[in-house]
């Protein structure tokens, strides 16, 4: 167990090590992407377009950062496998920590940038809900399963169909716009809501913005969104647990 | 002699092609039925019919040309692969001596990548951290233990990998060709490090193309042609009759 761990965490300061050696503003870059973005869409769609929401930066960045979480664990994790290589044709050793670490990894840069989010909500005259410190493991547990789950997915499917990033990169992109980023899920039309239910990270954004934002807490969505989680997360670590003896064949 | 540390019985491995999907998704969606066939079908036979023991304490030689399923044996061995057919019988903790840079990374130091290497071969941190010093003596590396790895060269980075493992405790040792880089006082205190471990009884299994270093240090050597045993013996009488066959060209194929 102890073992385990270090394991773990050696792989886990790897990954942030080598991320942050190449450049000093490593964690100010984390940053500036989901604020780039937040600018972008805030022109394009409440300057130019006029959607009336109140605070439209703070109710982009609110979601857009955990949206990044969880975009950049999967998309990085499609190459975890490859880049090791050499030592899963070596070594015998859980090679579900590989993916694990990079998701980690990603999980830190999230909880950093916290505060940040926390800045602007202040900066916006707003004050996040009192069950913040609570919330933040409660949605953080499910969303951490979720990115997990698809992550030993993909990077296991990944090895053996290796066009399988393309096929990642344009499904990130749908999922994004299916879910209530940059529109508020009661914007949806009456018969489109279903989408809402077909995507696992819907219920978490909207339980980050509830949280961040200050609105009611809402169980039943926390609930819903978490056994999605687990359920994702239970099918992608069998997978993995299926594949994981053919990895040093295939690589 | 003692008990066996490693047993292949009668041990066959193929690999599927796994050219077919590897290819892409695409491609394995629109030809699935014949990609599915071909995938059950066909397959690379890289071991056959395999069987040997390795006893307790011994160094153990493996030589055979590029391909001929060495590297198959020593993953084996690791338990990165499962044998199609037979079984694999393995007593005590494994350490396989990583190929050049496998386990390190270029970005970091060479002390933290002493830490990465050192618990990735089975130790933890705090035992890593108390054979730090001895570590860095052996590599004898000091003045660039605190640089990152891709200012080093090759041959510093097998010196650095070699000092790793020769500060764990493994039973049993594969070490696959990498004792050829290296100047050749690193070399010899590699052999003699060898020696040292073959006194404390681990087993070794030594995979080399030099017939120098297998006549120096292995008891046996077991010579792979053709995917599966050609012979097993003492190391001047097969490395002998490998040094021949080799000198020989190879048999043209007639069509």
């Amino acid at each position: 167990m102890r073992y385990f761990f270090d394991l773990v965490y050696v792989l886990t300061q790897k990954e942030i090590k080598v991320r942050y050696k190449n450049s000093v503003f490593g964690y100010f870059w984390s940053i500036m992407h989901p604020l780039a973005f937040a600018l972008m869409f805030y022109m394009a769609f409440k300057v130019f377009m006029k959607v009336k929401i109140e605070d439209y930066p703070l109710f982009l960045i609110t979601a857009l950062f955990p949206w990044q979480w969880f975009s950049n664990s999967v998309s990085s994790s499609l190459f975890v496998l490859m880049d090791n290589a050499s030592l899963i044709k070596k070594l015998n050793f859980p090679r579900e920590l590989i993916p694990l670490s990079c998701v980690i990894n990603h999980s830190m840069h999230f909880l950093l940038s916290v505060p940040v989010i926390l800045i602007f909500v202040y900066i916006y005259g707003r004050s996040p809900s009192w069950w913040l410190p609570l919330g933040l493991v409660l949605v953080f547990v499910p969303q951490f399963l979720l990115s997990y789950g698809i992550s030993l997915a993909v990077s296991s499917l990944h090895l053996f169909f290796r066009d399988l990033d393309r096929l990642v990169s344009i499904f990130l992109t749908l999922l994004f716009y299916m879910t209530p980023v940059v529109y508020g899920e009661d914007m949806l039309p009456e018969n489109y809501k279903y989408i809402l239910y077909l995507n696992p990270m819907a219920p978490l954004i909207i339980c980050w913005r509830r949280l961040f934002l200050g609105q009611s807490f809402e169980p039943n969505l926390l609930l819903f969104g978490f056994l999605y989680s687990l359920t994702i997360f239970l099918a992608g670590y069998s997978l993995f647990r299926k594949l994981s003896w053919r990895f040093a064949e295939v690589l | 002699m003692s008990q066996a540390a490693v047993i292949f019985d009668k041990v066959s491995k193929s690999y599927p092609f796994y050219t077919h999907i590897t290819a892409g998704l695409k491609k394995f969606i629109f030809t699935l039925p014949s990609s599915l066939k071909e995938l059950k079908s066909k397959s690379f036979e890289a071991l056959r019919d395999v069987s040997f023991e390795v006893y307790r304490g011994e160094t153990f030689g493996i030589v055979g040309k590029n391909g001929a399923g060495k590297s198959t044996i020593l993953g084996l061995i690791a338990g990165v692969l499962k044998p199609t057919k037979g079984r694999v019988i393995v007593r005590g903790r494994v350490s396989p001596l990583l190929e050049l840079g496998a386990g390190f990374h270029k970005e970091l130091t060479g002390r933290e990548n002493i830490v990465l290497n050192g618990v990735l071969m089975g130790m933890t941190r705090r035992e890593v951290m108390k054979k730090m010093d001895s570590i860095i003596e052996f590599s004898e590396l000091w003045d660039f233990i605190d640089q990152p790895l891709r200012t080093y060269s090759s041959g510093m980075v097998a010196r650095l990998a070699f000092s790793v493992v020769a500060h764990l405790d493994p039973d049993i040792l594969l070490i696959d060709e990498v004792l050829a880089v290296g100047d050749l006082s690193f070399q010899k205190k590699c052999l003699k490090k060898m020696e040292e471990f073959k006194q404390r009884g681990v087993t070794t299994i030594f995979v080399s193309h030099s017939a120098e270093d297998i006549k120096k240090v292995c008891d046996r050597v077991m010579w792979i042609e053709n995917h599966t045993v050609h012979k097993i013996g003492r190391p001047h009488e097969v490395m002998e009759e490998y040094a021949f066959t080799k000198a020989l060209p190879e048999p043209k194929m007639m069509l």
